[in-house]
């Protein structure tokens, strides 16, 4: 008894080398996900922003059909990346809502001017409280809305090129 | 080392600018009535900064902390409990948000594990001491 | 020229660590002289080739020979000889020289002074130490040369980070690596001691003084990082179970067990298997705690640091050394004899409580730390954080006060626990004293008040072991734990008062406009830009008042142009019965300026504490090699 025993340290060394071997070979998936998808969108009502495009509301989302809700801000660079996927999406018949994140019209007015603008509708969250209810972590972060206001999925950071076909997809598919 | 590395860790940070616009006035000054201003710190110093991942948002320069605090502050302020505020951010964030990690079935043997030690350590010692006649 | 140099010392000191173990290894098994004979001297030479290749790279670095690549990649012409100096190992090439360059010197050290081992377990010793340093070497020699030349050579360096300019860099690395270091000499003894079953007080007394001198470092290591998070982070937080500062934590842990259940096997002959044990767990403490800094596994503000080829090494070695010392530990522990046995009621029961409860600690900093990646792989992603570590270590913690308290007080060999009681009277009432004042007076919270009023009893309780006696005629080894449990008292006050009377204003205030906090009124005098070397800042001058006294603090906010970057410089006031913290923060768009301001009264006591327990770990030293000194020359004589 005593002889196996004497063998425990080694058993619990090598459980905490395959742990910290396996985070360095297997690294997790980092990102924070909202926790809100195949959910119900949260309530969401913020005013216009931007001169002749209405805010959010929740009606507006609910009873909108499927589309893409895109996370931005004018001050934020890889958002000003992503507008021309956005605007190929747009192209692709995909409606989007933007929300911009602590933004003024001024900015978003030069933004939308010098980007382009993909946007149906633009609401106005001064202080990143829908993004917060949303479980939304940083900008640019997207969310596929269906026809029944349910989340039903999340595209965290940029999107890219190689994205946009699944994105397109998701929208189609999210009747 | 966290002089060094800290600065570092705001470079390595993608070149998201910071937001224009000044933060919430709540995100950087304190709720009147002192009662509550305690509960919201409490709070706050065991919500995790979502874009800093290594800091609370108490102590975190981020604007996304700042934004963290007001929200946190202005539902104190509004009678909401502490504990909900918690179950409201891990609703949207998952347990990653909290580093209160809660009592369930991913983490009853981290919670367990202090009293497990405690026993095995008392059992090793047992053997240094000499048997009573 | 001196690249080459210093090269060629580098491979010269690897072949002569592969040939120290050879001669080791062939010397213990066939028992011949010559090998044996062999051992000491090639250490010393080895550990002298190590510091020649050191000294080449930090010549290389004083004189910017830009036709070497590391030079060019971390040095510049311009920068201050300081900065060149530290710039040396400030990199991970030059890092790892560093460290291995410590190694030798130690190995060589011991080969030189030790001379109360027997030859065999010292040869073994001298064995393991050359493995250890032959994996460092491999890996310099193999994938991290730091004398490697560019062609053409550069015309100047790109430059140290400014960032890293700092004289914190040129002192930092090397008081961690003499801490981990020490402890893997300590490992080797424990090595040599379980290859020639030779477990026992002579082992003990020869890796004392090692076990010391790291956890000296270590303790002041952890001070001095944790001040300068403080200073540095601008939150007023001083310690924050982040991933790295655990990582500084447990080796410190380990080695402080170590250095009690040291003193049981060198006075009682006890504690035998569990004392080389903690020696393995002290090492492999500190290899984890490089992995996690270095790897970036874990999320921290390290994260810029992944680096998974570093980390595979360090894995390696780590797997080698602690797997295989722990293998050797499971098959020859069984047959070293067993050591004393104590009665509960006992100096020895005392430590051994000691003991248990820090390896309890231990064990909860160790699974708290790693928990996210063992949940990761059950695909759970959650964060263990401040709320965990208080809940599941702060009891413990103060349970390990208590003992402390008791254990100076108790004596060798049995106790009576009614005589104990009556020994314990002055600490339990200023403990009593203390807390119902605290009630009275100022009432803190529960765990605050359990800190300040243990903090009192173990402060009377740790002086008691002198008191009575001729300061002169106690042994400076007495002294040394007095002083060092005096600091945990003192270290604790802090934390306690800290946490129980801090006083935090919040702010957007107008020029001019007066703020309180604690005893203070902050006013805001005015905002005045500022131009440093490679930021600009904006600085407010507040001027603070309590009673008639008016002290100017200067808070800045600096932006680093490239890359755009913010940073908050915070401004403190230390004042004999606490500091005032102040940060200045952003404008809010209405003329007002976002300011942070605490009062936290006699927090410097958390790193004074650590200054009196790093003295008290330097008097013991010194004490200890003092007697042993006396003894050797009585010996001699006699």
């Amino acid at each position: 008894m005593r002889r196996v025993l004497l063998w425990t340290p080694l058993v619990a060394f090598v459980i905490v080398l395959a742990v910290v071997a396996s985070g360095l070979f297997r690294p997790a998936d980092r990102t924070v996900r909202s926790a809100l998808i195949g959910k119900s969108l949260p309530d969401v009502t913020l005013p216009a922003i931007a001169p002749g495009k209405p805010g959010l509301s929740n009606a507006s989302l609910r009873h909108g059909g499927p589309r893409l809700l895109n996370i931005f801000g004018s001050w934020c660079i890889p958002c000003a990346a992503e507008t021309p996927q956005l605007l190929r999406l747009k192209a692709m018949g995909v409606p989007i809502d933007g929300i911009a994140i602590r933004d003024t019209a001024p900015d978003l007015r030069d933004f939308l001017a010098r980007y382009g603008d993909p946007y149906r509708a633009i609401g106005d969250d001064s202080q990143s409280r829908v993004q917060l209810a949303l479980g939304s972590a940083g900008v640019p972060e997207s969310f596929v809305i269906d026809g029944n206001g349910t989340i039903v999925l999340q595209h965290v950071g940029v999107i890219g090129a190689d994205d946009v076909e699944a994105i397109a997809a998701a929208v189609r598919s999210a009747r | 080392m966290r002089r060094l590395l800290l600065p570092l860790a705001l470079l390595a940070a993608p070149a998201l600018a910071d937001p224009t616009t000044p933060p919430s006035a709540l995100a950087d000054t304190q709720l009147r009535d002192p009662a509550q201003e305690a509960q919201a710190r409490a709070l706050m110093t065991t919500l995790r900064c979502l874009v800093c991942q290594g800091q609370s948002i108490a102590d975190s320069d981020a604007s996304m902390a700042g934004d963290m605090r007001a929200l946190v502050r202005s539902r104190i302020a509004a009678g909401e409990r502490p504990a909900a505020i918690r179950t409201w951010l891990v609703e949207r964030y998952g347990d990653y948000v909290s580093y209160d990690p809660p009592l369930g079935p991913a983490t009853w043997p981290l919670w367990l594990a202090p009293v497990a030690l405690l026993v095995v350590g008392a059992l090793i010692a047992r053997s240094s001491f000499r048997r009573r006649r | 020229m001196t690249a080459e140099l210093g090269l060629a010392a580098l491979w010269l000191a690897a072949a002569l660590a592969a040939l120290q173990v050879a001669m080791a290894a062939l010397g213990l098994a066939r028992g011949q002289a010559a090998p044996t004979a062999a051992v000491r001297p090639i250490a010393i030479v080895q550990g002298g080739l190590a510091a020649l290749a050191m000294a080449a790279l930090i010549a290389l670095f004083l004189a910017s020979d830009m036709s070497v690549r590391l030079v060019v990649e971390n040095s510049h012409s311009a920068k201050p000889w300081l900065y060149k100096f530290a710039g040396a190992w400030g990199n991970h090439e030059g890092s790892m020289l560093l460290w291995v360059t410590i190694l030798g010197l130690a190995g060589g050290a011991v080969a030189i002074f030790e001379r109360r081992l027997p030859e065999r377990t010292l040869i073994a010793t001298l064995g393991a130490q050359a493995v250890i340093a032959l994996g460092f070497y491999a890996f310099l020699l193999a994938a991290s040369n730091p004398f490697a030349r560019v062609s053409p050579a550069a015309r100047d360096g790109l430059g140290l980070n400014p960032l890293l300019q700092d004289p914190g860099l040129a002192f930092h690395p090397p008081t961690l690596y003499i801490g981990y270091v020490g402890i893997s000499v300590a490992f080797s003894f424990a090595v040599g001691a379980l290859v020639t079953r030779d477990v026992g007080p002579v082992f003990a007394k020869a890796m004392r003084p090692w076990v010391l001198g790291a956890w000296i470092f270590l303790t002041l290591g952890i001070t001095a990082g944790s001040y300068w998070a403080y200073y540095e982070l601008g939150w007023g937080g001083w310690w924050f179970w982040d991933p790295v500062e655990n990582a500084s934590l447990m080796p410190w842990l380990a080695a402080t067990a170590l250095l009690h259940s040291v003193t049981v096997l060198a006075t009682r002959d006890g504690l035998r298997a569990w004392t080389v044990m903690l020696a393995v767990v002290a090492f492999s403490m500190s290899m984890i705690g490089t992995f996690l800094v270095r790897s970036g596994i874990l999320t921290s503000v390290h994260a810029f640091a992944v680096d998974p080829v570093r980390g595979r090494f360090i894995l390696v070695l780590l797997a080698l050394y602690t797997g295989g010392a722990l293998a050797l530990f499971a098959a020859r522990i069984g047959t070293v004899r067993a050591g004393t046995t104590f009665t509960l009621v006992s100096r020895e029961g005392g430590l051994v409580l000691n003991n248990l409860l820090l390896s309890v600690i231990l064990g909860v900093v160790l699974i708290g730390t790693l928990y996210p990646l063992v949940a990761a792989e059950f695909g759970v992603q959650l964060s263990v954080g401040p709320p965990f570590f208080n809940a599941a270590a702060g009891p413990i913690a103060l349970a390990l006060m208590v003992a402390m308290a008791v254990g100076p007080l108790l004596r060798w060999r049995r106790d009576d626990a009614a005589a104990l009681l009556d020994r314990m009277i002055w600490p339990i009432a200023a403990a009593g004293f203390t807390g119902a004042g605290l009630v009275a007076l100022a009432p803190p919270g529960v765990m605050p008040l359990l800190g300040l009023s243990l903090a009192a009893g173990l402060a009377v309780a740790s002086v008691l072991p002198v008191i009575g006696r001729n300061p002169w005629r106690t042994p400076l080894f007495t002294w040394g734990m007095v002083v060092a449990h005096l600091g945990i008292a003192v270290s604790l006050a802090g934390m306690a008062c800290d946490s129980a009377y801090t006083a935090e204003t919040l702010i957007a205030a107008r020029v001019g406009q007066p703020v309180r906090v604690g005893p203070f009124t902050v006013r805001l005098d005015g905002i005045k830009p500022v131009i440093g070397d490679n930021w600009s800042a904006l600085e407010a001058r507040l001027s603070a008042t309590r009673d008639d006294d008016t002290i100017v603090l200067r808070p800045q906010s600096r932006f680093f142009a490239d890359p755009v970057t913010t940073t908050s410089e915070s401004a403190i006031a230390t004042f004999r019965d606490g500091q005032l913290y102040t940060v200045l923060g952003r404008p809010d768009g209405e003329g007002r300026w976002q300011l942070r301001l605490w009062w936290k009264p006699f927090v410097t006591l958390i790193w004074f504490g650590g200054g009196l327990i790093a003295l008290g770990g330097l008097l013991s030293l010194v004490g200890r090699w003092r007697r042993e000194r006396r003894a050797a020359v009585r010996e001699a004589w006699a």
